[in-house]
Formats: C-alpha cells, structure tokens, sequence
C-alpha cells in the first residue's frame, strides 16, 4: 500500500501563508534559510525550529502527518547528530541536527500551502532574465515540480524494495536492498521520462 | 477518423552482447484507418512497442510512421498533440502531486491563463466523476481512480487518437468495466493494447502480432480466434 508524506504535497486552506503569493514566499523560504544557516549556537537553532513548527501549525499540516514525513529526515538526522556529538560536541550536535530539521519544516510548509501550478509560474517569471543566457525556465521549472513528486514516489519505491528484500528474509543485505532500489528508481524515472514524452512535454 | 500509417517499419534494440541487436518488430506495413483498432499478442511480442511508434515514444530502426500525414520522426510535436497515450501503470503517468495540478499540467500550452487553467481542469476531472478530488494527491487515489484521472489528463488536450497500453491490466473488474466503458464511448480513433479478448473482439479490427510480425489482420473477431487457436495449439 502506498503511504502519504506531506513534503511536495498541496494541503489547501485559507490561512495567511495559503494566500501570500508564490514568488515573495519562495524568496521569504530562500531568505528564511540564509538567515538559519549563518545565526550560530544550539539554543538559535532550537528558536528556528520552534519558529518553522509554528508556521506548520499556523498552515494547519496535521502534526501526525508531519511527524510522519518527517521520520526519514529524522533519522538522517540522528546519523549526522552522533557523527557531530562524536567530533564536536553536544552543542555542535544541536545546532546542525535543529537547523536541518528546522528547514525541512519550513520547506514542508511552503510545498503545503503553494500549489504547484503557482510554484511552476513563479520559477517561470523568475528566471525569465535567465533565458539570455540560455536558461529554459519551463524546464527548469517543471525539473523543480517533478523533483518534489518524486520524493514520496521513491520513498514507497524505497518501502516496497525493503518489504521485498523482508519476504526472502534478505533485510540484513544491504546488496538485496541498494541494488532493486537504484534499479527501480532508474526504471521510475524513465517511466516518468515516457510520460512526460507522450504528452508533448518538453517538445518546445 | 484519423489515420495510422507503418510503412516497412523494424525496431530493434541493443542485446547482451556486442554485435547482436535483437529486433523487436520486422518489416511492419499496416495502415490503420478504422475507429478502434486492437492489438493482441503474448508477453514479448511486440504489440506494445508498436503502440508506442504512433506518438514517438519508440523509434524505428528502419521503415516510416505517419499519423494524418506527418512523420512522427520529424515532426513529433505535431504528433504527440494529436496522439494521447494512456500508459498500463497510471502511477507513471501522473506527474503532479494532485489531480487538478496533473490536469493543468496537460493544458499549461492550451491554455495560459492560471485560473482559467484551474477551472478547465476542475471542469475535465468532473467530466470523469473526479472533481471532489481536484486537491487530493494523485498517491491517495485508488488504481482505479488514478487510470481515469490519467485518461482525463489525455483527453484534456483534445488529442484526434488515444492510443491505450493495456489500460486495464492493473485494475479489478469494476475498475476495468468502469475504464473500457470510457475508452469504448470515444469518438477519437482508439488504439487498444489488450490481454482482455473481450475487450478486442468489441474493436473493429484487430492485429495479431507474434514474435515482431502481425501474423493476423482483420476483423476482430476473426483475429481473436485466430489468436486463441495459436494459443491452444502446443
């Protein structure tokens, strides 16, 4: 059975963050990141991360569903955390695991409440300047779309390879899992490649 | 009704070794002209590698494809707006996160405005009993519901031919009733890739492909025969 995650999905409402348009909120995101990135020390970062759980209640993402999207970061966060305990400290530790917790929320929240169609125009008009040089904002922007559909697509890729590999009672193979999961992350993409083809897109 | 020409047309594709392509379809000449046209065969054949000729997803290696006069090796674009294509697994077909953005997506060069976009888009997936799910991911629907909403993404651009790849292998039987039941009430010229024999009996005409030829052309229920005494025969 297929699971849901919240990253990369339009949750709609009627909340402040719903309405600010696109564009400024992807600019908000980008400067909301710089601004996490370069204030240092562990109690800043738990602050940012308390302010990116706010914005996901104020966008009314269901903690549940959060929590559950949340869960392969979390554990890609315990792995740098104890990585960061082990060479630089418990401060350190907070600091990197909180801020990247913390911009996967805000990231979450701004999939959450932009659709797609706006998120695909506003990359459009903002790279627009980027056509003398060569740059196809269409197909930037629709790399960007795809690039976000994909996650929860190769996340059950991901959870059908291990219930797979569990069956033989392979789970412990690393080789049984890594091996059908690029296979078939390569498979989805040229299906997603086929799609996209058949329907004329990418043809101009 | 629009037309579907293969002329000599051979595909073939790299094998194992280093010299030894392996060839998929051999010397096709067919000329499809009829509403709804089937193509049956086993696993392997090569039925589906000629559906997907007719909107370029495949090229030959030899031989020619048209499509209402233009070649689909040079003008593929053209093509592909007048040839919609429903894949066997919907899941690969739908690339947007909710149905109504799958939707827009189809009808982004159709239509530029954004809402006016939204609302066609709302309108097709109502046209396919989908419309209280225009805000639902594409992930939460059933196999059935996901392989309307990929036709619907078809139909939306308004294409003269559907061309359908086994479009009812994944589903159950009221799914599957429900999916051919649309396919047959088309008025486009419908190319229909099937395993279900019933299905292709209904079509007017049916190709037999076997082993990268059409060994049966004619009318379907002649071809379905004919395809069940190869089967039977040991």
């Amino acid at each position: 059975m297929r699971r849901t995650f919240p990253l990369g999905v339009f949750h709609p409402g009627t909340s402040l963050l719903h309405r600010i348009p696109a564009g400024p909120k992807l600019g908000l995101l980008f400067a909301y990141g710089v601004v996490a990135l370069v204030l240092r020390g562990p109690w800043t970062a738990l602050g940012t991360l308390a302010f990116s759980l706010l914005l996901a209640a104020w966008a009314r993402i269901p903690p549940r569903t959060l929590l559950r999207g949340l869960r392969p970061i979390v554990l890609i966060a315990v792995f740098i955390g104890a990585f960061q305990v082990w060479q630089r400290g418990w401060p350190a530790a907070v600091e990197v695991v909180a801020t990247i917790v913390a911009l996967v929320v805000a990231a979450t929240v701004f999939t959450a409440t932009t659709p797609i169609d706006e998120m695909l125009d506003a990359i459009t008009r903002g790279l627009r300047p980027f056509r003398r040089l060569g740059v196809n904002p269409d197909k930037v922007a629709l790399a960007f779309s795809l690039m976000l559909r994909a996650i929860p697509d190769v996340l059950a890729l991901a959870h059908e390879t291990r219930d797979a590999a569990r069956a033989r009672g392979l789970e412990r193979n690393p080789r049984a899992l890594l091996v059908p999961m690029a296979l078939r992350t390569v498979a989805h993409a040229q299906a997603t490649g086929d799609a996209l083809t058949a329907r004329g897109i990418g043809d101009d | 009704m629009a037309h579907i020409e293969l002329d000599h047309v051979s595909v073939t594709a790299p094998g194992g070794g280093a010299d030894d392509d392996v060839e998929i379809l051999h010397d096709v000449s067919v000329r499809l002209t009829e509403h709804r046209v089937a193509l049956i065969g086993g696993n392997g054949s090569g039925k589906s590698t000629l559906a997907r000729l007719v909107n370029g997803l495949v090229s030959p290696s030899a031989g020619r494809v048209v499509v209402d006069d233009l070649d689909v090796a040079s003008d593929g674009a053209a093509v592909r707006r007048r040839v919609g294509f429903v894949f066997t697994n919907p899941a690969a077909q739908l690339v947007m996160p909710t149905c109504a953005e799958d939707i827009a997506l189809s009808l982004r060069k159709l239509v530029p405005d954004k809402d006016a976009r939204r609302a066609r888009a709302v309108a097709v997936l109502d046209e396919f009993g989908l419309g209280h799910l225009a805000d639902t991911t594409v992930h939460a629907l059933s196999g059935g519901q996901q392989q309307l909403l990929a036709l619907a993404g078809v139909l939306a651009i308004e294409p003269s031919i559907v061309v359908a790849d086994e479009p009812t292998t994944l589903l159950d039987l009221r799914n599957s009733a429900i999916v051919a039941e649309r396919l047959f009430a088309l008025e486009q010229q419908l190319v229909l890739v099937t395993h279900d024999l019933e299905l292709a009996a209904r079509c007017d005409r049916a190709l037999v492909v076997e082993d990268g030829r059409v060994a049966f052309d004619g009318p379907a229920a002649e071809a379905v025969a004919h395809y069940r005494a190869s089967v039977s025969t040991p």
